[in-house]
């Protein structure tokens, strides 16, 4: 991508939290677009697949025919997935039988803290975003049971759970940074876009 | 009964933003009543984002009549063992006591509904008190703002459970829209008028005025039958939909519960619509609204 042009970073629209992330991309200066159809990938720098149920993200990626464009269009650019998101970037995803991207080599369980009494919020040490902690969302979350390969952990619970991890272009977060004020996991995502891009 | 509680780890549970954050993750989505864990996972494999339990859909508690009340938590249990997804509850309006007995048995949303017959016919539950998020119905923007301030982290157009006719729906959508798009281009002076009013609180009218939107998720409901139902209240800015008797009420469940969760998705993209509306078989024989008995609508419950 040339200085001249500017990014433009597409968010899944199928179901769940997209507009939140389409704003959060707008106040960073980001072209964002929603991906509902294969055609909508098309001059896309980079993607992000938000929280909602992954169920239904996974059966109507599957109706209209988006599981291979989503698949090759990651493999060639920075892709970030939240909650949902990160189970679709998963390659393991255990005994579930749900339609996945399977790309990332990390193995994520899903609903893994429980019903949604148990969803909370917590301060969560991410080193690559500085020293303040990131306040971080988790609804009804994945979490990461295993990481292999080239993927390297981003953030972890105080009890060790893995919730962030990173494979060269790909992002995965079990928690929810469009649902709060800090964009600095955005920030860190749209670089990512840039380097990939330059 | 628990509270919002801060954990040893540092974790908050129960916090408005988690309460309504699950309700942003239901957004573009249907969510379905079912009565049985069969009918669940028909939902779920349809693509539904949540189910509701409950023991009647409301065209066969209209139809049935008697009190309408919480469903047994053995039937409710059954359905949350039965499906992935997202399990919600009704109580009757103000049964505080029903609702705590929910919470107990850990389901993920609770609705305090109109299509019960009410239990207190001047207070709603205090939502607040309740780690567990409550959605309920409204019929314009002072009724949905009033029961934010009791807490509720998602609310709903009531329109008209149980009946298959879309018109009621449609008109609390419109009014709540339509009055939200007046907020924004009051000043303070009229803000604070506007409020008295409408019964609401000053802080929720001004923060809805704002943002130019209602300060949680608002899903329609009450009437929807058809894709095209599904599709008009998202065009109407609806954030996703309920769908009720529309659904299991019909000649052929499974194919029409998948058609309106695409149209949900694809709700402005009329080819879509076009190819999801086709050969869906009978919808549900519905009640015209219109020239239903007063004594017989359900949305005139709440306060």
């Amino acid at each position: 991508m040339g200085n001249e042009t500017i990014m433009k970073i597409g968010v899944l629209a199928l179901q769940g939290a997209f507009i939140e992330h389409l704003k959060t991309l707008r106040t960073l200066g980001v072209q964002a677009a929603e991906v509902r159809l294969p055609d909508d990938l098309e001059g896309l720098d980079g993607l992000i697949i938000p929280g909602g149920e992954s169920t239904t993200i996974g059966k109507l990626a599957v109706e209209y025919g988006l599981i291979e464009p989503l698949r090759r269009f990651a493999r060639q650019n920075p892709t970030w997935g939240t909650c949902a998101g990160m189970i679709f970037l998963a390659k393991d995803i255990g005994h579930d039988r749900q339609p996945i991207l399977g790309l990332m080599d990390i193995t994520v369980s899903r609903n893994a803290f429980g019903r949604q009494i148990d969803s909370f919020e917590v301060d969560l040490p991410i080193a690559v975003l500085g020293d303040a902690p990131f306040h971080a969302v988790f609804i009804r979350a994945p979490v990461v049971t295993a990481v292999r390969g080239s993927a390297q952990v981003l953030a972890r619970l105080e009890d060790g759970q893995i919730v962030a991890v990173q494979e060269g272009h790909w992002l995965a977060t079990a928690f929810h940074p469009e649902l709060t004020a800090d964009s600095r996991l955005h920030q860190f995502f749209i670089r990512l876009v840039g380097e990939k891009g330059a | 009964m628990t509270t919002n509680g801060v954990h040893d780890n540092g974790k908050q549970t129960g916090t408005e933003t988690v309460k309504r954050g699950l309700a942003q993750m239901l957004k573009g989505g249907v969510i379905m009543d079912v009565v049985t864990p069969e009918h669940a996972k028909i939902a779920e494999d349809a693509g539904a984002c949540a189910v509701m339990a409950l023991e009647r859909v409301p065209a066969d508690i209209r139809a049935q009549g008697g009190v309408a009340r919480m469903s047994d938590p053995d039937m409710i249990e059954q359905i949350m063992k039965a499906v992935t997804i997202p399990v919600m509850a009704k109580v009757r309006i103000g049964h505080f006591v029903e609702a705590q007995i929910l919470e107990a048995l850990g389901v993920d949303y609770i609705d305090e509904s109109e299509v019960l017959t009410p239990a207190d016919e001047e207070h709603h539950i205090n939502k607040h008190n309740f780690k567990v998020p409550f959605v309920c119905g409204c019929r314009n923007l002072g009724e949905a703002l009033r029961r934010v301030a009791e807490g509720a982290a998602m609310i709903r157009t009531k329109g008209e459970a149980g009946t298959g006719d879309v018109v009621e729906a449609v008109r609390h959508a419109r009014a709540v829209q339509g009055e939200i798009r007046r907020l924004t281009s009051m000043d303070e002076d009229e803000l604070f008028t506007y409020a008295k009013n409408i019964q609401a609180p000053y802080e929720l009218v001004k923060e809805t005025a704002q943002l130019g939107r209602l300060p949680v998720v608002n899903f329609a409901a009450g009437g929807v039958a058809t894709p095209a139902d599904a599709a008009l209240m998202m065009q109407l800015g609806m954030d996703g939909v309920f769908v009720g008797s529309g659904i299991f009420k019909s000649g052929d469940p499974a194919k029409r519960a998948k058609a309106i969760v695409e149209a949900v998705t694809h709700f402005d993209n009329p080819d879509v619509l076009l190819n999801v509306s086709r050969a869906l078989g009978e919808a549900m024989v519905g009640i015209n609204v219109t020239t239903m008995p007063e004594g017989d609508k359900i949305a005139g419950r709440g306060w």
